[in-house]
C-alpha cells in the first residue's frame, strides 16, 4: 500500500519508519525492556512462527525478482525451419533489453510525465494536509469533527473508483464543474486532472497523520507562547510547523513513493480520453510491453529498471529530507 | 490516541460554559476542504437518481425523482446475469481472506522477531526493513510472469498469496511486541509452566491486539483498493474484484454514453459500504501506529 497517487500503495509504504520511530521514541526504549527472554530452555517456536512469512517472501518477492532479472537478460529468437515463429527459442541477450529501454525516448517521456504529476501532486498533498491539520488544531475552530471525517472519507474510496468518479466530473457531457468550458483533458490540464484525483484520495490520510503528530506535541509550549503574546498564526507557523518537520519528512517520502508508482488513475482515465496514451506513465509502459506487445523480456527489463530507480529515488529523498528536517530542528 | 478520542477531547476542551467566539479563518478553510472532499460523492449520489437522458439534460446538482435510481440499480444488478454481485463478493473474499491471513502471518513473524533472539534474527529483521523499500505494485508484473510460468494465474490464490507478506506490517508488529509484551509477564508464565506456544497464543497475541487490528485494516484497504495485481493476474471476469469489474464496465461502455448510468450507480454502490464500515471502525484505527509512533 502507498500514499500519493495510489492508495493501494499507501499504508504499506511508510518507508521512513526510522524517522517516525526515533521521533516518537520507539528507538529509545531501553535495551533491557526489549531484551529477549534468556533461553533457559531451547525452543523452536520463533523459527516456526517465521516460516510462513519467510516462505511467502521467498516465493512472491525474491523469486519473481530473480525471475524478472533472468527474463530481462534473455530474448526470444525466432527459430528458422518450417514452423518459423511458431517455435521461438529463448537465447541469452545480455544487456540488449536494457539498452533498448534506455535508448527508447518514449520510456523517458513516460518518466517525465510521471514526474510532472508528482511535482504537482506531492507538494499539494503535503501543503493541504498540513494546512487542514493546523486548522483542526486551531483554537475555537468549529465543525472540526465533521471536517475531519469529510476530508478522510475519500481514503475509503478505491483509486479506480475515485478516478471513475472524477472522470465523470471532468467529462464535458456530464461535468458539473464546467467541463464544457474548461478542457480538463487538454495537453496541460490533464496533468492537473490526474494529480487532482491522487491528491483527493490521499489528502485525508496524510492530514490525520499530521494531526496525530500535532496532538502529540507538548501543549505547554503553545500556552507559553500565547502568554508571551504570540498570535494563533505565529504559533502555527513558528512553533507547530517546525516541530512537525519529522512527520512532514515522513509523509513527503510516502507521497513520493506513491507518485512513482502512478498507474491506477491514468489507466482508468484512458478509456474516456485520448489525452492519455497506453504508455503514459512508466508502469503503463511496462504493462503494455508485457501484455499488449507480448514482449515479456523488454517488460521485465523495464520493470527491473523501474524498481531500481524507485528504490534509489526513495533512499535519496529520505536522506535529503532528513537532512533538511535536522537542520530546521535547530 | 485514536483519531476519535482526540476529536472528543478537542470538542470537550472547546466547549466550556460560555461559548467563545468562533475562530472563522480555520473553520472556513476546513469547510472548503470538506466540500472539496465530499462534493464528488454528493454528485455521484445525485447523478445515480437520473435516467440516461436526464443525466445530460438536467442541472448537475438537481436530483431527479422519476424512479431513475431504482431502474439504474436494477440494470446494474441485472447486467450480465448479475455479475456485479459476484464482483462485490469477490472483493470481500480477497480483502477479508487476504487481510486475515496476512495479519496472522505478519503477527507471528513480528512476535518472533520482537521477543526472541536466535541465530540470524537480527539479520532477518534488517532484510525486512530493507524490503519495506520495495515498491510492491511494481512487483506485480514479475509475480505474474513467474506464476504464469507454472500456469498458476487466474484464480483466487494468485491474487491473495502475493499480498500476504507486508514488510511494513511485520515491522509494525515487531516494534509493538517489543514495547507492549512485557518480559516479566512472559517470565512469570514460564515459571508457572506455560509452554512457549501457550505464552504466544494466550498472552502475546492478546497484548498485540491493537497492532493486529491496525495491520488488518491497513491490509484490508490495501487489498480492496489494489488494482494492478488483479489487473495482471486475472482475465476471467467472474474472478474480478469490484475495481476491476467497474473498470471493465467503463471499457465496454466507454464509447457509448448510453451506459454511463450503470457505471455511475456501480461506483455509488461500491463506495457506500466501505465508507460506512470505515467510518464506524474509525476508533480502532490507530494512525499513530502507522506513523511509527508507539507510546510505550
Amino acid at each position: 500500500m502507498s500514499v500519493t497517487g495510489d492508495r493501494s500503495g499507501t499504508p504499506s509504504a511508510p518507508r521512513t519508519m526510522k524517522t517516525g520511530a526515533s521521533v516518537h521514541g520507539v528507538r529509545d526504549v531501553p535495551e533491557s525492556a526489549s531484551r529477549p527472554p534468556r533461553g533457559r530452555r531451547h525452543t523452536l517456536l520463533p523459527q516456526t512462527l517465521l516460516v510462513p512469512a519467510v516462505v511467502l517472501f521467498l516465493l512472491f518477492t525474491v523469486a519473481p525478482g530473480g525471475y524478472a532479472i533472468y527474463l530481462s537478460l534473455m530474448k526470444d529468437k525466432v527459430g528458422g525451419g518450417l514452423f518459423g515463429d511458431q517455435n521461438p527459442t529463448t537465447v541469452f541477450a545480455g544487456l540488449e533489453n536494457y539498452r533498448s529501454a534506455f535508448g527508447d525516448a518514449e520510456f523517458w517521456h513516460s518518466i517525465g510525465r510521471m514526474l510532472l504529476v508528482a511535482v504537482i501532486g506531492v507538494p499539494a498533498t503535503i501543503a493541504l494536509a498540513t494546512l487542514f491539520a493546523l486548522c483542526l488544531d486551531a483554537k475555537r475552530a468549529r465543525l472540526v469533527g465533521f471536517a475531519r471525517l469529510a476530508i478522510f472519507l475519500p481514503y475509503a474510496v478505491p483509486g479506480v473508483v475515485a478516478t471513475l468518479l472524477w472522470g465523470f466530473l471532468y467529462l464535458p457531457a456530464t461535468s458539473p464543474i464546467g467541463g464544457g468550458t474548461v478542457d480538463y483533458f487538454g495537453s496541460k490540464m490533464v496533468f492537473f486532472a490526474v494529480a487532482n484525483v491522487a491528491v483527493w484520495g490521499v489528502l485525508g490520510f496524510n492530514m490525520v497523520v499530521v494531526y496525530t503528530s500535532l496532538r502529540g506535541l507538548p501543549r505547554e509550549l503553545f500556552q507559553a507562547a500565547e502568554l508571551d503574546g504570540a498570535s494563533e498564526l505565529q504559533i502555527a507557523l513558528r512553533i507547530k510547523l517546525p516541530m512537525l518537520a519529522p512527520t512532514l519528512t515522513l509523509i513527503s517520502v510516502f507521497s513520493l513513493i506513491g507518485a512513482l508508482q502512478l498507474f491506477n488513475e491514468p489507466t482508468t482515465l484512458k478509456p474516456i480520453t485520448n489525452a492519455i496514451s497506453s504508455t503514459w506513465v512508466p508502469l503503463m509502459r511496462v504493462y503494455t510491453d508485457a501484455f499488449v506487445d507480448n514482449d515479456i523480456h523488454r517488460g521485465a527489463a523495464a520493470s527491473f529498471l523501474l524498481i531500481v530507480l524507485t528504490v534509489t529515488a526513495t533512499v535519496a529523498a529520505n536522506a535529503v529530507l532528513r537532512l533538511i528536517a535536522r537542520r530546521s530542528e535547530r | 490516541m485514536t483519531a476519535v478520542t482526540t476529536a472528543a477531547r478537542t470538542a470537550g476542551a472547546a466547549a466550556p460554559a460560555k461559548r467563545p467566539r468562533t475562530n472563522w479563518i480555520p473553520t472556513v478553510i476546513l469547510l472548503i476542504g470538506a466540500v472539496y472532499c465530499v462534493l464528488p460523492v454528493v454528485w455521484i449520489v445525485i447523478a445515480s437518481t437520473k435516467t440516461n437522458s436526464e443525466l445530460f439534460s438536467t442541472a448537475p446538482f438537481a436530483p431527479s425523482f422519476h424512479g431513475g435510481f431504482f431502474s439504474n440499480l436494477r440494470a446494474l444488478f441485472a447486467y450480465d446475469h448479475g455479475i456485479f454481485a459476484r464482483w462485490a463478493l469477490n472483493s470481500v473474499i480477497y480483502a477479508v481472506g487476504g487481510a486475515t491471513l496476512s495479519t496472522i502471518v505478519c503477527g507471528c513473524a513480528g512476535y518472533a522477531l520482537g521477543k526472541y533472539r536466535f541465530l540470524g534474527s537480527v539479520w532477518l529483521f534488517r532484510m525486512i526493513v530493507a524490503a519495506v523499500l520495495l515498491p510492491q505494485i511494481m512487483l506485480a508484473i514479475p509475480q505474474f510472469l513467474l506464476l504464469a510460468k507454472f500456469g498458476m494465474t487466474n484464480n483466487y490464490a494468485a491474487v491473495i498469496l502475493p499480498q500476504l507478506v507486508s514488510p511494513f506490517a511485520i515491522y509494525l508488529c515487531k516494534i509493538y511486541a517489543e514495547a507492549s509484551v512485557s518480559d516479566q509477564l512472559l517470565e512469570a508464565a514460564r515459571v508457572d509452566g506455560a509452554s512457549e506456544w501457550r505464552m504466544f497464543a494466550s498472552i502475546g497475541s492478546r497484548l498485540m491486539a491493537p497492532a493486529l487490528v491496525t495491520v488488518f485494516l491497513l491490509q484490508f484497504i490495501g487489498i480492496w483498493n489494489n488494482f494492478m495485481l488483479p489487473f495482471v493476474m486475472l482475465n476471467r471476469d467472474r474472478l474480478f474484484p469490484l475495481t476491476e469489474g467497474l473498470y471493465g464496465l467503463l471499457i465496454i461502455t466507454g464509447g457509448q454514453a448510453a451506459q454511463y448510468t450503470i457505471v455511475i450507480v456501480g461506483v455509488l454502490v461500491s463506495v457506500i459500504p466501505l465508507a460506512t464500515i470505515f467510518l464506524l471502525l474509525q476508533r480502532y484505527w490507530r494512525v499513530d501506529l502507522v506513523s511509527g509512533g508507539i507510546k510505550a
